[in-house]
């Protein structure tokens, strides 16, 4: 791997750029592994550059049956923040957000993190309480987040209409600074890139299409497109074919799998300075370094595997936009697309081990999986290394469905993520 | 827009007037002091989560208010039948043989 550097983009500019090397080989499968990943997004790439880092296992393959980063990773609004009600969930998302703030200089590669920030909107008594309630559990944490008057968001973020008969008008705000976007499709490749130095094999366009058990119950490896691969231990990470993967080895997981859609404008210059989310409201905004606006609405209400969903969501969502951004509403949209979350009863993710030994599961992220990306690998790859859960993981278990203690942030209103 | 056969209403109307349901055939149990933790979980939370045809339930919330089933590909999101709360669960094989 050659390193990104001054003198390395000089030495290749002598050369017009022409003999760069790979930034990661195209593996094909060996026989045996100490650890096999299902899904190539950030979350299973993370979990291989982290094991092979921090615990010293590097023979691994991450396997996909698309393109790396060509799921969920590829498809969310890339928005990053930790303002989270429960203090397991905090922890969860902070350590991630901790994580963001190096991640370009670790992984030598630019993931365009942008701390620019995340203002959530209060549009009703409700959420005013609601967030306001935020704001105090997450500063008891250490979290950052802190309230701000309707006329401090507009000075925030000018867009915003804060006008008194505004049909959704603006009673407030919770910031918090340190949230806010990076480059998507750079975390998935700056993960493979480093996990690859490490000797990771990434297996592209190769489906999962069993996991098989030994007599004794314990995971023997993976039946894939390209033959049997034998593996110690294996690893599940696959978004919202989790419930599919898994229910190959006799484990079922408490999931639904819902198509979320997300749009951008056409490209315009610099106008939005943060994230805005308005979840009364169910719409969320920002605009990436390219210019256009990347907008993202809630989850459609049906079980769907299509990558689409429904217009009745897009023209909520754009209907909301509207209202709150008056500026933006004769603004053409230019593409629209669906992703498919894996969404869990109390929207909290599972990470941890499963009833078959020696098979581990990452899943339901539902809508919000990006922004934990760094912080979930971390934690998934020590959970697979010492097979035990990291300390900020322990609570996300499986077990918890059975057990009763759930983390319901689903009912902490603060569910649009 | 997906459209939506009201089995009560008898008629096919657009996805705004329904609200999903989720899984289908899912029964309460009968006693309930004496299921263990481990099929509450079952019962409660875990789902099958299908890639293919799934029995689901709708409301026709907009309409007349009544649940009813459903069988949808959720890989085209192609309804292949629905029918009314407490009818046996279609056989599969005979809905799918339509599509081939």
């Amino acid at each position: 791997m050659t390193r990104f550097n001054a003198f390395n983009l000089l030495k290749n500019a002598m050369s017009g750029h022409k003999n760069w090397t790979e930034q990661w080989p195209d593996s094909q499968p060996k026989s045996e592994y100490d650890v096999v990943i299902v899904g190539a997004g950030g979350h299973g790439l993370g979990a291989a550059y982290y094991l092979a880092k921090e615990h010293g296992i590097t023979n691994i393959a991450v396997i996909d049956k698309g393109w790396l980063g060509g799921g969920n990773t590829g498809r969310n609004t890339t928005i990053i923040r930790s303002n989270y009600l429960y203090d397991e969930s905090q922890r969860l998302f902070d350590h991630s957000v901790d994580l963001w703030q190096g991640l370009s200089q670790e992984l030598n590669y630019n993931v365009m993190y942008s701390n620019r920030g995340c203002l959530m909107l209060a549009h009703t008594v409700h959420d005013v309480q609601s967030f306001k309630r935020h704001v105090h559990a997450n500063r008891l944490n250490g979290v950052d987040n802190r309230w701000l008057t309707p006329e401090e968001c507009k000075e925030y973020c000018p867009p915003i209409n804060i006008a008194k008969d505004a049909r959704y008008p603006v009673m407030g705000g919770a910031l918090q600074e340190r949230a806010g976007t990076a480059r998507h499709d750079a975390v998935a490749w700056g993960y493979a890139r480093g996990a690859a130095a490490r000797g990771v094999d990434i297996i592209q366009n190769c489906a999962v299409t069993a996991i098989r058990r030994n007599a004794g119950g314990s995971v023997a490896g993976v039946e894939t497109e390209k033959g049997f691969i034998k593996a110690k231990k294996v690893a599940v990470s696959a978004s919202g074919h989790n419930s599919m993967v898994m229910a190959t080895a006799g484990v079922r997981l408490p999931l639904e799998s819902m198509p979320l859609q997300a749009l951008v404008s056409e490209p315009v210059k610099p106008i939005f300075p943060c994230v805005v989310m308005s979840n009364a409201v169910h719409a969320y905004c920002s605009q990436s370094d390219k210019g256009e606006l990347v907008i993202g609405s809630g989850t459609d209400q049906y079980v769907s595997y299509s990558q689409r969903g429904g217009l009745p969501l897009i023209e909520h969502t754009i209907a909301a936009i509207s209202e709150v951004f008056p500026i933006f509403n004769r603004m053409r949209m230019l593409r629209k697309w669906g992703g498919i979350t894996d969404n869990t009863p109390d929207r909290s993710p599972i990470i941890g081990k499963t009833p078959v030994q020696n098979l581990y599961v990452n899943c339901g992220w539902g809508t919000g999986g990006f922004k934990a990306t760094p912080g979930s690998a971390h934690v998934f790859a020590y959970t697979i290394a010492k097979d035990e859960p990291h300390p900020i993981n322990a609570p996300f278990t499986l077990e918890r469905f059975r057990t009763g203690r759930l983390i319901d942030e689903a009912a902490a209103a603060a569910v649009a993520h | 827009m997906l459209l939506i056969h009201c089995p009560y209403c008898n008629e096919t109307l657009p996805e705004v007037e329904f609200a999903y349901a989720s899984e289908a055939h899912i029964a309460r149990p009968a006693k309930p002091s004496d299921v263990s933790d481990e099929d509450w979980a079952e019962f409660l939370f875990m789902r099958s989560n299908v890639k293919g045809p799934l029995y689901e339930r709708w409301r026709h919330i907009h309409g007349c208010g009544r649940f009813f089933n459903a069988v949808r590909d959720t890989v085209t999101d192609k309804f292949l039948t629905t029918y009314k709360a407490g009818d046996p669960r279609p056989d599969l094989s005979s809905l799918t043989e339509g599509l081939k």
